[in-house]
């Protein structure tokens, strides 16, 4: 339930991020979709941009702020921020621990 | 990119708002007829319907993200952003304690650092958004007896002039006013000795006001200044 919550909110900040991306260059919202890096659709500065949209549409779904780029999330070797698919999971868990700490 | 708000639309958002430069610039935006939020560690006397405040410490990282999130929830928007709070020590090196160069990094950096990050996640959505950060002579000058304040306000320069480059994208200017001293609580410690030889230095040879730093605000915050970003003006000639 939560999961399904957290790609909704993904999907949201994709709806946003689009609004800015050239026609031929549009995020596809499926969790296979590559952001960043080979076949990805977005350069540097849009990732930062599509970052920040996703931490805010999880705070206005749950409530609670995360820090998406963290230091964690930069050393990991497979990056959260590959697909949307990878970026979901790695929300969740950031969320888990969110609430563990509680 | 031109923004077309009335002042009654756009909100300000003043750390170090309780005294000093802070509540003087409170006071100059209501009048001008912002929204005008004010952070300090310390309650807020003032009552002005059109003034919100928040206990909050700048270098506080969960503090921070709340009170911006709230200013979200209110307002929708963040047009101004002036990072003022900010603390001195004069101590000569040799005889300063580790806590007071971390503390004064802590509010002086580190709260501008934090402050430039949440906000401009919020200006950004609606690309616009104009920061302004309190540099000082005191960097440019290189004024012995303040080693780390002069250090963290070039910290804050060096950041100033980056960032700017970086957040220019999002349609947010970002530039630094460095006053001269001014009489407030900030340099009542100081000797009037040394403040005599500072003011000596400047090519206008008389101590800051608190309007002078409201004026270079004024001129970075207006709708026409979209072209200036990445600059430090310093007041008095230094």
């Amino acid at each position: 339930m939560e999961d399904e919550r957290i790609r909704e909110a993904i999907y949201r900040a994709v709806d946003e991020t689009n609004e800015q991306l050239p026609k031929g260059r549009q995020l596809e919202k499926s969790p296979e979709s590559v952001l960043f890096g080979k076949g990805g659709q977005l350069d540097s500065l849009g990732l930062v941009g599509f970052i920040v949209e996703v931490e805010q549409k999880i705070e206005e779904e749950f409530g609670v702020s995360i820090t998406l780029a963290d230091e964690r999330a930069m050393s990991q070797k497979n990056s959260p921020f590959l697909t949307l698919g990878a970026l979901a999971r790695y929300v969740s868990t950031l969320m888990k621990e969110d609430e563990g700490s509680l | 990119m031109k923004e077309a708000s009335s002042n009654s639309e756009r909100v300000l958002l003043i750390t170090g708002a309780s005294r000093g430069v802070g509540k003087h610039l409170v006071e100059h935006y209501l009048a001008k007829g912002y929204n005008v939020v004010g952070c300090s560690r310390v309650a807020s006397r003032l009552e002005h319907k059109r003034y919100l405040h928040f206990q909050v410490d700048v270098s506080d990282e969960a503090g921070v993200k709340r009170m911006l999130a709230e200013i979200t929830r209110t307002y929708r928007r963040l047009d101004v952003l002036i990072n003022n709070a900010g603390i001195a020590s004069m101590n000569h090196v040799l005889l300063t304690p580790l806590q007071v160069a971390r503390n004064i990094m802590e509010t002086n950096f580190i709260g501008t650092f934090l402050l430039c990050r949440e906000a401009a996640k919020v200006m950004k959505r609606r690309g616009f958004g104009r920061i302004v950060n309190l540099a000082s002579v005191a960097a440019p000058l290189k004024l012995e007896g303040e080693a780390v304040y002069a250090a963290s306000k070039a910290a804050v320069i060096s950041f100033t002039q980056i960032i700017a480059k970086e957040l220019a994208t999002f349609g947010i200017t970002v530039n630094a006013v460095g006053p001269t001293p001014i009489q407030t609580d900030l340099i009542k410690a100081v000797p009037q000795e040394k403040i005599e030889r500072l003011v000596r230095s400047q090519a206008i040879q008389r101590l800051g006001e608190l309007r002078d730093v409201a004026n270079v605000i004024d001129f970075f915050i207006q709708p026409e200044s979209d072209f200036i970003t990445g600059q430090v003006v310093y007041l008095g000639g230094v």
